[in-house]
């Protein structure tokens, strides 16, 4: 099925939304700039509501069904979170105004600040980072400030394990440091004796994911923070899978020195087809006047009568700015209702009910899918989606077959390090039905894969589209849609 | 609340596994820092969630409450009420990034909606599915520029009226490159409209040069000189862009622009005290190798019908890891789906009318403010958007604080980031602002000026 | 899967055949094959550089995946097969032929040394 585009949709003369009239003198546009076409889209409103309502009904997402898309912690987000975001207080404030205007927005985001302390054991939390990227970002340059004030500017090595996201190289290489690969053991931990021997004064730091993005809590991580500090490097946790960890384990309390927050896979924050995402960056001690400019603070205690006054300040050896204003603010108001509606005991029954759903779903599939690392999992686990005695089925096939029973396939290919790798997070969110139904599901395809090949290499069947030529998008390129005119006049 | 498990779900499932209980699954994490105990406050219910979040929100002054003339970076636009209506469709906000296309192409042919419409409005060839907001882009045009070079341009010259938060986030992007110099921006270069001094500065070591239309004052500065000049030296031009403005004024697109950003924030996305907004990024299809983040293409599928995939995806960092140019992994979806809905709903005849509106609004305040002794224009007849600086008589941060009195937030103080500006009061005036809110501004700064 | 014997190869799937002192080079079968359908390819070096072994010759991008490729043996870049910009295909259709990438002028007697011969390069990529 073919939705058209608002161009293809557009009449000339049809008007969407129409502004009171001026109320003012009218006074001329200055001359030699007016603009002569103005190519958008006219059409009615009910046209406007009725094309994108169509087009989201060509999305899958969490609110249709289970989306066990490894590594993306696609949980439920509560309804309440877009309600408290869009209070006045809140959606309608500009980002300039005076601070004792804000005082309201200044407490949300230092009390955020706090439980972030909080909960992953640090010093000091930056709200600023946009995504996760964007924290790395800001974390990476933090130690890389860090190294350069003491004098270690031959510090430039950042050690990264094979299975690590993408962004983690991408974002040293960006900040000119040298990327050096770090191989994994054969039980998915960091390889300590490749380790120690890339410890030497080049070391920057070690990027570290743990839980990995196979889902395997480092079984030697207090060995491996101590080799990483002993050279005199630091440890970037990269926080990605704190899912696990809420209320069980502090990363902060075993000395990883910096570690980013992603508030829209961890603290249930919209995915919104694609972002915003949110990613506050926490540090120790050592490491807090290095965090980027604005942190809130207390800048006059309160007592019984007042409540204290908040604002902003710079630290004093900040790496500077990552974004205009203050970070993605309507993330913070999300993320501070749901952490409200959890605190202690709700955030470990989250880690808790992760990584049983997990496991439960891990020992549905172990025996027909092969388990490259067969240890207890944590929030989310790797199959490989490949059988011997059927070589013509791959993890993509398997994938799309997924979505003829409904279900959104887990992240494929990914990580590097497990061949035709399915990545399968289910998250706390979903019940034992759900994931029992998905399991049989994917029994149900290993054995079309060897009764009905065609069945998967074919799939999907009932989407609204089918497999795409990718290899056409990219040599025909076709990144826009034009105005009708200018298509019919081609 | 949010776990649905049942303590028989527990138990079939612990049985499954083939451990005790729950914790066990946790010993692989050392015993020592196992369950620590978290300084935190007792849990909520929803109900008291709320209660408690509009006790916070009701403890600001919002723009709802009060009459906002501040701008500087972003603008208090009405929003049409079918925009958030759409936004909060489930399908829409809790899909993921359209990695599987056969699912996702709701998500996908918005976004080339929204690659389509805002090409067109910048006047370039290709737009990306957008960064963070207005200053990362900048940051990443930096980064692109200096790439097209192959690090072999060393300068780039940023314009001193370029917003001060996008010039401050490149710098901090490009610490790592410290050969690279970012400059131009100087006092001494300063920020004469006719731009001489900046265009000196322009050489065969200049790898790009950014300008702001209309620039972080306001001004609708002809950038053609600046871009034959750029352009003489094999070096490339980004313009900042404020999307409103190009409603009515002609697009850099038109002039020889190579990159076009900006903030897209004033197309339907609420002021929510700073983010998330929109990172409007557009180029000359010469650029497109190094273009950084999402793109959609269109296709066809197995059976020939017309299809939305994401495209030249060997650019990303998911693939290219550390050769990749940027690291960016997210757009800023959501938004850039409220900028599509918006430019849909208001089109050619809806966005030039709020252009227009700002444009009148703005110079009828002009006008006023001026006749009150001691106030005047700081550029004098320079051309000007939605936006203008007035020379005060006397200090601004106390003027500022008069007119909250009045429930009036009266605009942006200049000398916080313009030495050079001390006095100076800059004025945004938007579609939402009535005469009679104008008025009302003139007369509290006609009453709190002769105290 | 080809591998002409004509031809030495790096453990990184180049290929370079030397003829009077100039070095063709291009990527093998077994890489353009894993790689899938190439769409696009960006030159490193300009012609006429002067570069050294394991210097990057070219960025090749597939659908899925990105690869880089150097330059086996160093001498002066005499030319690049420009005509990949428009027809990158020919990666695919003729690694050995069309789709060649450089031509090399060499300084002297090129160090073949680090380079696998046709039969051990095959055996190589049985192994892989």
């Amino acid at each position: 099925m073919t939705e058209p585009t608002v161009y293809e949709l557009t009449v000339p003369g049809r008007v969407g939304f129409k502004f009171p009239a001026s109320d003012v003198p009218q006074v001329d546009l200055p001359a030699g700039f007016e603009r002569e076409e103005l190519p958008l889209p006219e059409m009615s409103e009910l046209d406007a509501v009725r094309h994108f309502t169509r087009l989201s009904q060509l999305n899958y997402a969490i609110d249709l069904g289970f989306y066990p898309l490894g590594s993306c912690t696609m949980k439920y987000n509560p309804k309440i979170n877009e309600v408290t975001s869009r209070l006045a207080g809140f959606g309608l404030t500009h980002p300039r105004q005076p601070e004792d205007t804000v005082q309201g927005n200044l407490y949300l985001m230092y009390t955020l600040q706090e439980w972030l302390k909080e909960i992953g054991g640090f010093a000091g939390v930056t709200l600023q980072p946009a995504a996760g990227a964007q924290g790395e970002l800001a974390g990476s340059l933090i130690i890389r400030k860090y190294h350069v004030d003491r004098g270690d500017t031959q510090r430039t090595r950042m050690l990264i394990p094979d299975s690590a996201h993408g962004t983690n190289p991408a974002t040293s290489a960006m900040i000119g440091f040298d990327v050096v690969a770090l191989p994994s053991d054969e039980r998915g931990n960091v390889d300590l004796e490749a380790l120690k021997s890339l410890c030497d004064d080049r070391l920057a730091g070690l990027m570290l994911t743990n839980p990995n993005t196979l889902g395997l809590f480092d079984e030697n991580v207090a060995e491996v923070v101590r080799i990483v500090h002993a050279a005199g490097g630091l440890v970037y946790g990269d926080g990605a899978n704190m899912n696990a960890l809420l209320g069980v384990f502090r990363p902060g309390d075993l000395g990883i020195d910096v570690l980013h927050y992603n508030l829209h896979k961890t603290f249930s924050t919209p995915h919104g087809g694609g972002g915003p995402g949110s990613g506050p960056v926490a540090v120790s001690e050592a490491l807090l006047d290095y965090l980027p400019e604005p942190v809130v603070k207390i800048v006059e205690e309160g007592d019984d009568e007042t409540p204290p006054l908040f604002g902003f300040y710079r630290p004093a050896k900040t790496i500077g700015r990552m974004k205009a204003f203050h970070g993605h603010f309507g993330m913070h108001v999300r993320a501070y209702t749901y952490i409200a509606m959890l605190q202690q005991e709700g955030l470990r029954d989250i880690a808790e009910k992760a990584v049983l759903n997990a496991n439960y779903l891990m020992h549905r599939l172990k025996d027909t899918y092969t388990l490259p690392y067969k240890r207890t999992c944590m929030h989310e686990f790797v199959l490989e989606g490949v059988w011997k005695d059927v070589p013509e089925i791959h993890a993509l096939d398997i994938a799309k077959r997924l979505m003829d029973y409904k279900f959104h396939p887990p992240t494929n290919y990914f990580p590097l390090n497990v061949h035709e790798a399915l990545m399968i997070e289910p998250t706390e969110t979903e019940n034992l039905e759900t994931l029992d139904s998905f399991a049989d599901a994917m029994l149900k395809i290993a054995e079309e894969a060897r009764t009905n090949p065609e069945l998967l290499k074919n799939a999907p069947h009932n989407t609204p589209v089918r497999r795409a030529d990718e290899l056409k998008a990219a040599k025909d390129l076709v990144l826009c849609c034009y105005p009708m005119d200018e298509l019919q006049s081609k | 609340m949010f776990t649905p498990h049942t303590e028989h779900d527990v138990e079939v499932m612990l049985k499954r596994i083939g451990v005790a209980k729950v914790g066990d699954l946790f010993e692989k994490i050392p015993e020592a820092y196992r369950y620590p105990k978290l300084n935190l406050p007792p849990q909520l219910t929803e109900m008291e969630a709320l209660a408690e979040l509009q006790e916070i929100a009701g403890s600001n002054g919002s723009t709802q409450d009060l009459l906002c003339f501040l701008g500087a970076g972003a603008y208090d636009h009405y929003i049409p009420a079918a925009v958030d209506n759409l936004l909060q469709r489930g399908e829409f906000y809790t899909a993921y990034t359209p990695y599987q296309p056969e699912i996702s192409q709701g998500t996908l042919q918005a976004i080339f909606e929204y690659q389509s419409l805002l090409a067109q409005l910048t006047g370039m060839a290709i737009c990306n599915a957008s960064h963070y907001d207005g200053a990362t882009a900048a940051a990443e045009a930096v980064i692109m520029a200096y790439g097209h070079f192959r690090q072999k341009r060393k300068k780039v010259l940023v314009s001193r009226a370029v917003n001060p938060q996008y010039r401050a986030v490149m710098r901090t992007y490009m610490q790592g490159s410290p050969e690279l110099k970012i400059t131009g921006d100087e006092p001494e270069v300063g920020i004469d409209a006719g731009m001489q001094a900046f265009i000196d500065l322009i050489d065969n070591d200049t790898a790009l040069v950014m300008v702001q239309y209309p620039d972080f004052f306001g001004r609708v500065i002809d950038y053609k000189p600046v871009i034959d000049a750029v352009h003489a030296q094999g070096a490339l031009v980004a313009v900042a862009v404020n999307p409103t403005a190009l409603g009515v004024l002609t697009p850099p697109g038109e002039i020889g622009a190579d990159i076009v950003f900006g903030e897209g924030q004033p197309l339907g996305i609420p002021l929510s005290y700073g983010g998330p907004y929109l990172g409007i990024y557009a180029i000359n299809d010469e650029l497109l190798r190094k273009l950084s983040g999402r793109l959609v293409g269109s296709t066809t599928d197995v059976e020939g019908n017309l299809a939305y995939v994401l495209t030249l995806t060997a650019r990303e960092q998911h693939i290219r890891r550390e050769k990749a140019s940027s690291n960016i992994c997210t757009n800023q979806g959501l938004m850039a789906l409220a900028s599509t809905i918006y430019l849909t709903l208001l089109g050619k005849h809806g966005l030039q009318q709020v252009a227009n509106l700002c444009y009148q609004k703005a110079h009828y305040a002009a006008g006023e403010l001026t006749k009150l002794p001691g106030y005047a224009l700081q550029f004098g007849d320079t051309p000007f958007f939605h936006e203008f600086v007035v020379k005060t008589p006397g200090k601004v941060d106390h003027l500022l604080e008069d007119l909250r009195g009045y429930d009036i937030l009266g605009g942006y103080d200049l000398g916080q980031d313009y030495p050079e500006l001390e006095g100076c009061l800059m004025v945004a005036v938007t579609e939402k602002m009535s005469k009679n809110d104008i008025d009302t501004l003139i007369d509290a700064v006609g009453e709190v000026s002769h105290d | 899967m080809e591998y002409p014997k004509d031809l030495h190869y790096l453990k990184t799937d180049e290929w370079v055949k030397i003829e009077d002192g100039v070095a063709t080079i291009g990527i093998s079968d077994y890489a353009q094959d894993a790689l899938s359908d190439v769409v696009y390819v960006e030159f490193e070096p300009d012609a006429g550089d002067k570069v050294e072994a394991g210097a990057t010759l070219a960025t090749i991008e597939s659908v899925k995946a990105a690869a880089e490729v150097v330059f086996p043996v160093g001498g002066e870049v005499l030319e690049l097969n420009t005509a990949l910009a428009d027809s990158p295909e020919k990666l695919n259709d003729a690694p050995y032929g069309d789709g060649w990438l450089a031509k090399v002028q060499l300084d002297g007697e090129p160090d073949l040394s680090g380079l696998m011969d046709a039969a051990a390069y095959e055996e190589y990529c049985k192994g892989r």
